[in-house]
């Protein structure tokens, strides 16, 4: 049977047992649009395409699942692109299909065309421009492939309108064969040998774990080696919740603004086991005064991440999971754990003291005003660390991170790579939808949710009861702090004090909204709003001059961090 | 240290955007790059010569065999190779230059393509030090235009 090229993306999409679609119709895609009721696939329209990537994103991180995200040509696509970044920079499995012009008319600056895949070639794992409708499932078996294999990340596929018209015959390919890409997955033996020999010889041993972790569902194979061999453990932003964040080997997040635990320990350790993290700069301070004492192994899928920023002494290639199962294979015949827990002891000690020394903390208010710190605490308390939080830039994704104790995977969705703020609220909607039943709390801030802030048409409109906490300051909160401590106070641009009334936005789209001004409220009232079936925007009026703390300042040693 | 690279590549539509613009992206120089046909269809080379201390030639491999369209990257450097260049030189040949400029022409196994009243253009092909020598030569009859192909190189057979 003959079918269009619609017909083969959505049959396709069902193979890939793709549920989801979040998009936005446009001249180039309507011919898709015009065959979704006769397919199994949901759609979910969104307000804003940069909406639909972050939601396709959300959804992948939340699920582990690759995200799907359909727009259309020319704006279309350009306004996704800051979600395809994101998605790269962080490693997200996510499909993006574009229209585009008629094959015949490409090059010729026709009506709402763009090359797209030109502009997305730096920012994407790889991208397609299809001109044979027979191309096409072939490609859409690949495009996800590629999503998902290896080191994950974006895939975007450009359909011409001619294309989704022409017609041919349908067949799915069983398998995907690529001369040109062959992920390496399995960890070289006599390197996972030297990692266990170092691992033993060790004394003061961290690890420091990654999204690769996640990215991997390695969670469980980190906790057993951490907890067996009793090896502290901190771990990047994206890293957050592969390890319990209420377990006592857990120092919390290093770099930037990880604690004076993890940095300590960093500083400290004479083996660094870093697994799936890749040496950011924001984690790892100046680099060459990063673990210096340490024999550093690094576990990764990606060769390129590998002595790109820091000189490692042993460097294992493959998967988080595959290498940490070679690991626990290496090490667990005849393991003594008491034995273990006894050479560590000194440093565990150790760690902790420094924990306990200079714990994550915030100085009480003195004005009365909500210090934001308390807010999230306070949404970890009534959430017992099970909601999926999502977050947006700046402030809100620092505190978020630092005092939500994130106890289980792909409980954390935020932008750690590219840093986007917007991000935080179409993510959760993705996650919401992914998970109906499971409370998911966008942390942002009163900058931030503007970004996106059209999207709450969509949540009202689809049952998406996601919770917006605004820890509302009327600053670009984090580049007020930065202004306030290198440049001066200099405040320039950053006081955004003029701002919708976020209670009657929310009111305004159908949704829920409360307002916050003083500490006793915060715990009744976010209760309320959490307890609610209803999307709602809670806005926390909160200390505008807050800082993160503790900070090393951009380019600084780990050792070098200011303190509350 | 200068580095040349051999890449074979799927030959489809934007692959040789790709490798260039991960060069552009990422802050990596290109001296010469030059793409070609090989014998299997569908297969392209790329002889690529860049500059760089040991680090950034190590990401620049490995970023290449990151690029999907990328099928094999070989340094070939270290290895035994062969490396060629052509160059055309058009350059002044006025009555009482030319047969100086012949003599040069034939001692460096080099052929005469074009010749006019006033002008010959000369193809050279050798190692990156032999052109160099030959363009040294004839600057000073007065070098009118130069094209460079960039290397090619290919491993030697073992023996």
């Amino acid at each position: 049977m003959q079918l269009t090229g619609a017909q083969v993306l959505l049959k396709c999409l069902e193979k890939e047992a793709v549920k989801t679609v979040f998009g936005f119709p446009g001249g180039a895609v309507i011919d898709i649009y015009d065959e979704l009721p006769n397919f199994s696939i949901e759609h979910i329209l969104v307000r804003h395409e940069q909406g639909a990537i972050h939601a396709a994103d959300g959804y992948a991180r939340a699920t582990g699942e690759v995200g799907v995200c359909l727009v259309t040509s020319g704006p279309g696509a350009t306004n996704a692109v800051t979600g395809i970044a994101t998605a790269y920079m962080d490693s997200i499995p996510v499909v993006i299909f574009t229209g585009q012009v008629p094959t015949p008319l490409i090059g010729n600056d026709a009506f709402q065309e763009v090359d797209i895949v030109g502009i997305t070639r730096p920012c994407t794992k790889h991208n397609y421009l299809v001109k044979d409708v027979r191309d096409l499932a072939r490609v859409v078996k690949q495009a996800f492939y590629l999503a998902r294999s290896g080191r994950p990340g974006p895939v975007l596929v450009d359909l011409p309108k001619d294309v989704l018209q022409a017609t041919c015959t349908f067949e799915y390919p069983r398998n995907v064969r690529m001369r040109s890409y062959n992920p390496n997955m399995r960890p070289h033996a006599g390197q996972t040998r030297k990692v266990a020999r170092l691992l033993q010889e060790a004394e003061r041993p961290l690890i420091y774990s990654g999204g690769g972790v996640l990215s991997a569902r390695a969670h469980r194979e980190l906790t057993w080696l951490a907890r067996r061999l009793s090896i502290p453990v901190t771990s990047t932003l994206m890293g957050l919740g592969a390890f319990p964040g209420d377990d006592e080997l857990w120092l919390g997040m290093l770099g930037m603004h990880g604690t004076y635990a993890a940095n300590m320990a960093v500083n400290n350790c004479d083996l660094l086991l870093a697994i799936g993290a890749r040496f950011d700069d924001r984690v790892t301070g100046k680099v060459n005064t990063f673990a210096p004492k340490a024999t550093i192994v690094h576990v990764d899928i990606d060769p390129t991440s590998i002595q790109k920023n820091v000189a490692v002494h042993v460097p294992l290639v493959a998967d988080c999971k595959s290498a940490l199962s070679a690991l626990k294979e290496e090490l667990e015949p005849g393991l003594d754990v008491p034995a273990w827990q006894e050479k560590h002891e000194t440093w565990v000690k150790q760690v902790r003291s420094w924990a306990e020394e200079h714990p994550l903390t915030y100085a009480p208010s003195e004005n009365g005003r909500i210090k934001p710190q308390f807010v999230v605490e306070k949404i970890y308390e009534i959430t017992k660390g099970e909601a999926i939080i999502a977050t947006e830039v700046g402030q809100n994704q620092m505190w978020a991170a630092q005092f939500y104790r994130f106890r289980t995977p792909n409980s954390f969705l935020s932008s750690g790579g590219l840093g986007t703020m917007g991000y935080g609220f179409p993510a959760a909607m993705g996650a919401q939808k992914a998970f109906p039943e499971k409370l998911v709390i966008n942390i942002a801030g009163d900058g931030s949710i503007q970004m996106c802030i059209q999207e709450m048409a969509t949540v009202v409109c689809n049952n998406l009861p996601v919770k917006i906490v605004i820890l509302n300051n009327g600053y670009l909160g984090m580049v007020r702090q930065w202004q306030e401590l290198f440049y001066k106070k200099n405040y320039c641009q950053t006081c955004m004090d003029a701002q919708p009334d976020f209670v009657r936005l929310a009111e305004a789209y159908g949704a829920e909204g409360y307002r916050i001004t003083e500490t006793k409220d915060v715990e009744p009232v976010l209760r309320e709003a959490f307890a609610s079936d209803k999307p709602a925007i809670v806005d926390v009026r909160v200390e505008k001059e807050e800082n993160v703390y503790p900070m090393v300042p951009a380019g600084a040693s780990l050792t070098e961090m200011l303190l509350v | 240290m200068k580095h040349t690279l051999s890449v074979t590549v799927e030959n489809e539509p934007g692959v040789l955007s790709r490798v260039a613009g991960l060069f552009s992206g990422r802050g990596f120089n290109i001296e010469s790059l030059n793409v070609g046909p090989t014998l299997e269809p569908g297969v392209s080379r790329m002889t690529i010569t860049t500059e760089g201390d040991e680090q950034i030639i190590e990401q620049i491999v490995k970023q290449l065999r990151k690029l999907v369209t990328v099928i094999k990257v070989r340094d070939l450097t270290e290895l035994k190779a062969v490396s060629r260049e052509m160059v055309l030189v058009k350059v002044n040949a006025e009555e009482g230059k030319r047969a100086e400029i012949l003599r040069i022409t034939d001692i460096f196994r080099c052929k005469v393509v074009d010749v006019s009243l006033d002008e010959m253009t000369i193809e050279c092909t050798g190692d990156a030090g032999k052109l160099e020598a030959i363009i040294d030569l004839l600057t000073r009859f007065g070098i009118k235009e130069l094209a460079r192909t960039g290397a090619t190189a290919l491993k030697r057979a073992k023996q």
